[in-house]
């Protein structure tokens, strides 16, 4: 019951998200309506290094203490950031084709947010390739840990290089900033998107220990 | 309205995504609750 009242709560933010974002947010002077996609596209890269500092913090933990819990978390949320990771990389392109007349370019924003694709792809893989559930965890974790440094790289690359990709608007110094207007939308759409990120892991973290379970069963069935 | 078009493809595209990768949850969920009921089914049935 709590769970439908949450997904719920987060189809109506999505909806307040997307109405806002097209029809409450002001149209940008130079580039135009393209610039609404800054509404999903920027709040989805944030809430995708939300995902994968907890896959950080979840592989961290398991490393130190052995609890199957914190592996659960730490796949449930490597495989939801992917997924928002994902909806960057496509909305990104689709915005700069009209504004740089290019749809891609190997600049260091760009080059280290498909790394991190990568990486992310290759941790589930990892975890593909090894049977033994307590090897597969610790192998996972110690990956997802090294995996994790990407994140502040990409970060951090349009500060430290000139990039292609436009200057930070929010915490940028001096001469950036955002309407006032546009930085609540944003703030909108940011709440929605980490909210549906919650509900997600929690679905998939549900998965992940239901595995577990089945795990235990066959292998009861199989010594019977 | 210039690039209107790719406004909406842009948001189509990623509400997809999302949609697509909680269907695809929901479907290993449900598959996956219905195979430990048959198992544990199973396993009374051998006690």
């Amino acid at each position: 019951m709590k769970k439908n009242v949450f997904a719920f709560l987060v189809v109506l933010m999505l909806g307040w998200a997307a109405y806002a974002s097209f029809f409450v947010a002001p149209t940008e002077n130079t580039m135009g309506v393209i610039q609404r996609i800054f509404y999903l596209h920027m709040p989805s890269a944030i809430v995708a290094f939300c995902a994968f500092l907890t896959t950080f913090v979840a592989n961290l933990l398991y490393v130190f203490r052995r609890q199957n819990r914190w592996d659960w978390l730490a796949v449930s949320a490597a495989e939801v950031g992917l997924a928002y990771i994902t909806v960057v990389l496509i909305t990104g392109p689709i915005w700069a084709h009209p504004v740089w007349g290019i749809w891609w370019t190997w600049d260091a924003r760009l080059t280290s947010t498909f790394v991190l694709w990568l990486l992310y792809v290759s941790y589930l893989l990892l975890r593909t390739l090894i049977e033994d559930p307590h090897r597969r965890a610790l192998a996972s974790a110690v990956y997802g840990i090294f995996a994790f440094l990407d994140v502040p790289l990409v970060h951090m690359s349009i500060r430290w290089w000139r990039t292609q990709h436009p200057q930070p608007v929010l915490m940028g110094g001096p001469g950036t900033g955002l309407d006032p207007q546009m930085k609540i939308v944003l703030l909108y759409s940011f709440i929605a998107l980490l909210s549906l990120m919650i509900f997600l892991v929690r679905q998939r973290y549900e998965l992940e220990a239901l595995r577990g379970e089945a795990d235990a069963l066959r292998r009861e069935a199989e010594a019977a | 309205m210039k690039n209107l078009d790719s406004v909406f493809a842009a948001y189509m595209v990623g509400w997809g995504v999302f949609l697509l990768y909680q269907l695809t949850v929901s479907r290993r969920l449900t598959s996956l609750r219905d195979e430990i009921e048959q198992l544990r089914i199973s396993l009374k049935r051998e006690k």
